[in-house]
């Protein structure tokens, strides 16, 4: 039997540095790996000793695209340690700062980094000339998340106005309302976009994954909740690291995130949270996944774009909602007395759950920091959706099965460089 | 005429300074067409190799791996150029170069052995020529812009040297240390940021790093003589932009001095 290999050196159009290795023996694949190469950094040691006020601002830095999600569970994490209680306002400006970054990361992946895969482009800035309208509303909505980001957040890379028990301040009525006629124009051409994604030629797959995300009683899960998965389990955030583990496998020396009880891998991210949570997307968005006939449990990867879309319009509509809305914020941020104790958080970052835990010291100083992020716990999954892959695309020939092999991987819009807490290190077999 | 032939790098760093390329939306599809863009794995899938006319270079230096592609790159670039606190200063990953590496390594890995990685995080300068360093965590979209314009113009990249206090005073921002008694790098930061923090009610912590003849001790005496500690101090300066020259000399001696106090 021959030995084949289908390797993808660098992952493009996606966040961090990976690559993708593959061996065939015949018909059969052998072995996939995900390799993430990216360097790492060392995030939970630097924190350590460090001022508890520290950790959002220097977590942010773990990710330039998803710096919301890792202050929303840093500072969430630290008040559930101080004990401090937030004001109702407080929580509703954190969801929109965290609509404002769902706007940005999805608009990004949807238009420029995953749909000129589906419309064979290298790239958005390729695919410009034969698409411009999409293209440039593209780049319309993901301003949007910025803008919004920015206004409240203080930047839109790297905010620098989160902080614990609140922020440093608030924005005025009017500033926030000025945002209002932008956003009515996005909810709109958000769903546009939903529209047009959903019209796009997906190629079959079925994945076995168990969907796992938060889900909250009365609203999409965003920054609270217990873990749902579809297997019906509902775990609580305090019980996290019990439930999903860190394990070695055999074929690698990366460490993946599995399910304790099962020993199998699960999956975050936009597919998992519209179908564990579907009946409370916002009411234009439910409408719209009824009108596009989205499964009630979509199971095929490739069509996490169209999930992302559904979350893009929830993000606007409720964003629309709490930015036409009177506030009466007077305190920007709850005020707190250092006390020892343990804390922890888990929220959504646009890619999936991402969890904090944090140990503080009576002076306020980080005592240890563990951070889990979603892509990964999504890394063991995505190498088992594509061995089933592979197994389709292995009559291609090698570059074009190694062009359709990424495709899937940027299906999940991995985000290495957070993940890099699970660098894999690729040994050679024969 | 050929277009210049423009490559984003990335070492040890969270993606955020060439996001800020795909943030300047309005200018984005104008970039575009102004240069070629042959290698830029964040935004496309397609390649080419060197050489280039122009290479942005964001991240530190952090592997033996890392250490070698630089040298490519160098070679490979008619002009390198920085962007942001991780490839200008070592980024905050640089707070290693403080401790044991082996340790930090345990404290995050299960099997560290399998990783290699440096003793140090390093900026780009200290293993290759750089021609430009564009500061920021992050850069500022609007400076990228501006620099990569003036270099398809011919001409010589400048960004202002100034400290934060400056732009402070020209939007009209309340001092934060005046007024509220907040300690506040911005006397010591270089301006880039249009003077942020202190908009938002909050003290600057130096993401541009050491301005143009900061005093870093001065200021520290300041700080003390308002209560605070020379460890939070030297907490405040151990940043994004720690291993920056200025920031990284003032840090030691404040530890240094309180370790002798100790004794």
């Amino acid at each position: 039997m021959t030995e084949r290999k289908i390797k993808v050196e660098t992952l493009t159009r996606v966040e961090g540095e990976g690559g993708l290795y593959v061996r065939l023996q015949g018909e059969q694949v052998e072995e996939v790996r995900l390799e993430i190469y990216e360097p790492p950094r060392l995030f939970e040691a630097l924190l350590r000793g460090r001022p508890l006020e520290d950790a959002p601002d220097i977590t942010a830095r773990i990710c330039g695209i998803c710096p919301v999600a890792y202050q929303m569970s840093s500072v969430h994490a630290m008040e559930m340690a101080l004990g401090v209680e937030i004001t109702p306002e407080i929580r509703r400006l954190r969801r929109l700062l965290y609509c404002g970054e769902w706007i940005e990361s999805h608009g990004l992946h949807m238009h420029l980094l995953h749909a000129p895969d589906f419309l064979g482009f290298e790239s958005g800035l390729a695919m410009a000339k034969q698409f411009p309208d999409e293209v440039n509303r593209g780049l319309r909505l993901k301003k949007h998340g910025n803008q919004l980001v920015d206004l409240l957040g203080g930047r839109a890379i790297h905010p620098v106005n989160v902080c614990v028990g609140g922020f440093y301040r608030i924005p005025s009525r009017n500033e926030f309302q000025k945002l209002v006629p932008d956003f009515e124009w996005g909810l709109n051409a958000a769903i546009e976009t939903t529209r047009w994604v959903a019209g796009f030629e997906y190629p079959e797959l079925e994945s076995d994954c168990e969907f796992v995300s938060l889900s909250h009683p009365d609203e999409y899960p965003m920054n609270e909740g217990v873990m749902q998965t579809s297997s019906g389990d509902q775990i609580e955030i305090s019980n996290y690291r019990d439930e999903f583990q860190e394990q070695q496998v055999p074929h690698s020396t990366a460490l993946h995130a599995i399910r304790k009880t099962t020993g199998r891998p699960y999956l975050l991210g936009p597919l998992s949270r519209v179908n564990l949570n579907r009946d409370r997307l916002s009411p234009a968005a439910r409408k719209l996944a009824d009108e596009i006939a989205f499964e009630p449990e979509c199971r095929n990867p490739h069509r996490a774009i169209i999930a992302r879309g559904l979350e893009l319009v929830h993000s606007y509509e409720e964003a629309l909602q709490i930015l036409r809305d009177e506030h009466s914020t007077k305190e920007p941020r709850m005020t707190y007395e250092y006390q020892a104790g343990v804390g922890m958080s888990a929220t959504e970052a646009p890619r999936g759950t991402l969890f904090h835990r944090y140990e503080i010291d009576t002076e306020g100083k980080i005592v240890e920091a563990d951070i889990i992020p979603p892509t990964s716990q999504n890394q063991a999954q995505i190498e088992v959706d594509l061995k089933a892959w592979v197994g389709q695309v292995i009559e291609k020939e090698e570059s074009q099965a190694a062009r359709l092999c990424e495709n899937l991987v940027r299906a999940y819009d991995p985000c290495i460089s957070c993940s890099t807490h699970f660098l894999n290190v690729t040994i050679e077999r024969s | 005429m050929c277009k210049p032939r423009l490559a984003v790098f990335k070492f040890a760093s969270c993606d955020g300074c060439q996001l800020s390329l795909l943030d300047a939306e309005d200018h984005l599809l104008a970039v575009a067409d102004a240069v070629e863009i042959v290698y830029f794995p964040e935004a496309t899938s397609h390649m080419e190799e060197g050489p280039y006319d122009i290479a942005l270079v964001e991240g530190s230096i952090t592997t033996p791996h890392d250490a070698e592609r630089i040298q490519q790159i160098r070679k490979d670039a008619r002009f390198l150029m920085t962007i942001g606190a991780c490839a200008t200063a070592g980024g905050i990953q640089a707070l290693r170069n403080w401790a044991d590496k082996d340790e930090f390594m345990q404290a995050v890995y299960a099997t560290p052995e399998y990783i290699q990685v440096l003793e140090t995080s390093t900026p780009i300068a200290e293993h290759v020529q750089v021609d430009f360093e564009l500061r920021g965590c992050p850069i500022n979209q609007y400076q990228l812009i501006e620099v990569i314009r003036s270099l398809l113009a011919g001409q010589t990249p400048r960004t202002p040297r100034h400290s934060v206090c400056l732009d402070c005073k020209r939007r009209g921002t309340v001092c934060v240390t005046v007024a509220q008694g907040t300690a506040c790098l911005g006397p010591v930061t270089q301006s880039g940021c249009h003077a942020l923090c202190p908009s938002y009610n909050r003290g600057c912590y130096g993401c541009f790093g050491p301005a143009l003849q900061a005093n870093l001790v001065s200021l520290s005496a300041q700080m003390e003589r308002e209560g605070a500690s020379k460890a939070e101090i030297a907490h405040k300066l151990k940043n994004f932009n720690a291993y920056a020259p200025a920031f990284r000399t003032e840090s030691t001696r404040l530890v240094q001095l309180e370790g002798d106090q100790r004794r």
